[in-house]
């Protein structure tokens, strides 16, 4: 174990190597993890990523687990943190702490249908499962991709979105569109039941909004997914990451240590209650 | 011969599928196969509503002009769509553009033989209601969500 790992509270400043910008608020961001000697990550975990002298922000880890010396965080500039971030030039450095909370079970998915559900920045941890499921096709029966955002100019990594449109099935809609866009037009959940071949052995794994997240676990278990077998990643305000401070609480789950990643069965209730 | 294999067609479009074949007759002898190429509208807004489409392949866009926006898309509907609602309502004119985004081929349902039907045999009309009002809920609850707008910033 890496000394790293035993202590949670340390960061560590890594080098930005790369800063690409994916749209007009949203940046990707990658880091050298070689001096660490590779960042090892389950998908579906988070980091809090330090600008020094501002904050901590948790941001999920949007690379390959294959590739652990390039550490990568896809970010949407909203806050005094994540728009400190937004200036990192290549060469300087930030800090990071984890990888903290629990990722999306992919072992649960091997022989199965393995359907991904992302809306808007959710697509950023979702990518390390897409990564790997491209990367180990055969495990799975069958894998599929919906993808949804705001508007045309809003999705995330265009380049990639058409070379994964070869390597799985893909749809990707946005909410609004002019003259200028031929693709899909409407929200994630009219492409759901398309692509739904054997509803009781597929796994759903989601990330977007919450309500994004609630009206898509309605489609899947009207049309016979088991709750059990869908998986969402959730979001609070996190801070320590550890489940110490209480702020990601959400009922009696700590949602950066019992999370982010739950079956739906487990936190579906909760994200219907108003008060939490 | 035609409207029998138009029939076994029309019989497998899951707006259609469970139906009886005498309903599935009805149904095909006021129907007919109707093509549209890429950017070719199935109807425009405020034009007569005479057709209800059952979409067989392809894609079709349903828009409305928005001065300095120009066509904005409101949603793409596909295989085993439908759309053209209004031609069963009053007045029988469309609210929105309907363009096909690539080939597209449609069945295409005479709406006033349809409409007679339905008036005339009211347990046709009443099982065709159900399967509308069912499209009618499931495009209800998209635009629902459509209009939450959960993407943008801060939400």
């Amino acid at each position: 174990m890496l000394e790293f790992e035993r202590d949670p509270w340390r960061v560590e400043s890594l080098r930005v190597t790369r800063v690409t910008r994916e749209t007009e608020d949203t940046f990707t961001i990658e880091l050298d993890a070689k001096p660490r000697a590779g960042f090892v990550f389950q998908p579906g975990q988070f980091n809090m990523l330090y600008a020094f002298g501002v904050g901590e922000s948790a941001i999920s880890i949007a690379g390959s687990a294959d590739e652990p010396e390039r550490l990568v965080h896809t970010v949407r500039a909203v806050g005094a943190v994540t728009n400190a971030l937004a200036k990192a030039k290549q060469g300087e450095r930030i800090g990071v702490r984890g990888p903290f909370g629990h990722g999306f079970p992919i072992a649960e998915a091997r022989g199965k249908d393995l359907l991904l559900i992302a809306g808007g920045i959710g697509l950023a941890p979702l990518r390390p499962v897409i990564l790997y499921a491209i990367q180990h096709r055969p495990e799975f029966r069958s894998v599929t991709l919906i993808y949804g955002a705001r508007s045309p100019k809003d999705l995330l990594y265009p380049r990639e979105l058409l070379s994964w449109a070869s390597r799985l099935r893909l749809e990707t809609t946005v909410d609004r569109a002019e003259d200028d866009w031929f693709g899909h037009t409407g929200v994630v959940t009219k492409f759901i039941e398309g692509a739904l071949q054997n509803p009781e052995s597929t796994v759903a794994m989601m990330c977007g909004p919450e309500v994004m997240m609630r009206f898509a676990a309605r489609e899947l278990t009207t049309l016979g997914v088991p709750e059990k077998s869908i998986f969402v990643s959730t979001e609070r305000n996190m801070k320590c990451g550890v489940g110490l401070c209480g702020h990601c609480q959400l009922g009696p789950f700590l949602l950066c240590r019992d999370g982010p990643t739950f079956s739906y069965d487990r936190i579906g209730p909760l994200l219907s209650i108003r008060e939490l | 011969m035609q409207v029998e294999s138009l029939s076994r067609a029309l019989a497998e479009h899951p707006f259609v599928a469970g139906l009886g074949e005498p309903e599935v007759s009805f149904l095909a002898g006021c129907t007919k196969n109707q093509r549209f190429g890429a950017g070719e509208y199935l109807f425009k807004e405020g034009s007569p509503a005479d057709t209800l489409f059952l979409l067989r392949d392809g894609r079709v866009a349903l828009e409305s002009h928005v001065p300095g926006r120009g066509n904005v898309k409101l949603e793409t509907l596909a295989a085993g769509d439908l759309l053209g609602w209004s031609a069963l309502f009053d007045p029988h004119s469309f609210h929105l553009d309907g363009r096909a985004l690539e080939a597209t081929l449609t069945f295409a349902v005479d709406a006033r033989c349809l409409r007679e039907k339905m008036q005339s045999d009211t347990a046709f009309g009443y099982a065709l209601t159900r399967r509308l009002l069912y499209h009618v809920h499931r495009r209800l609850e998209r635009a629902r969500l459509q209009q939450l707008d959960v993407y943008r910033a801060g939400l």
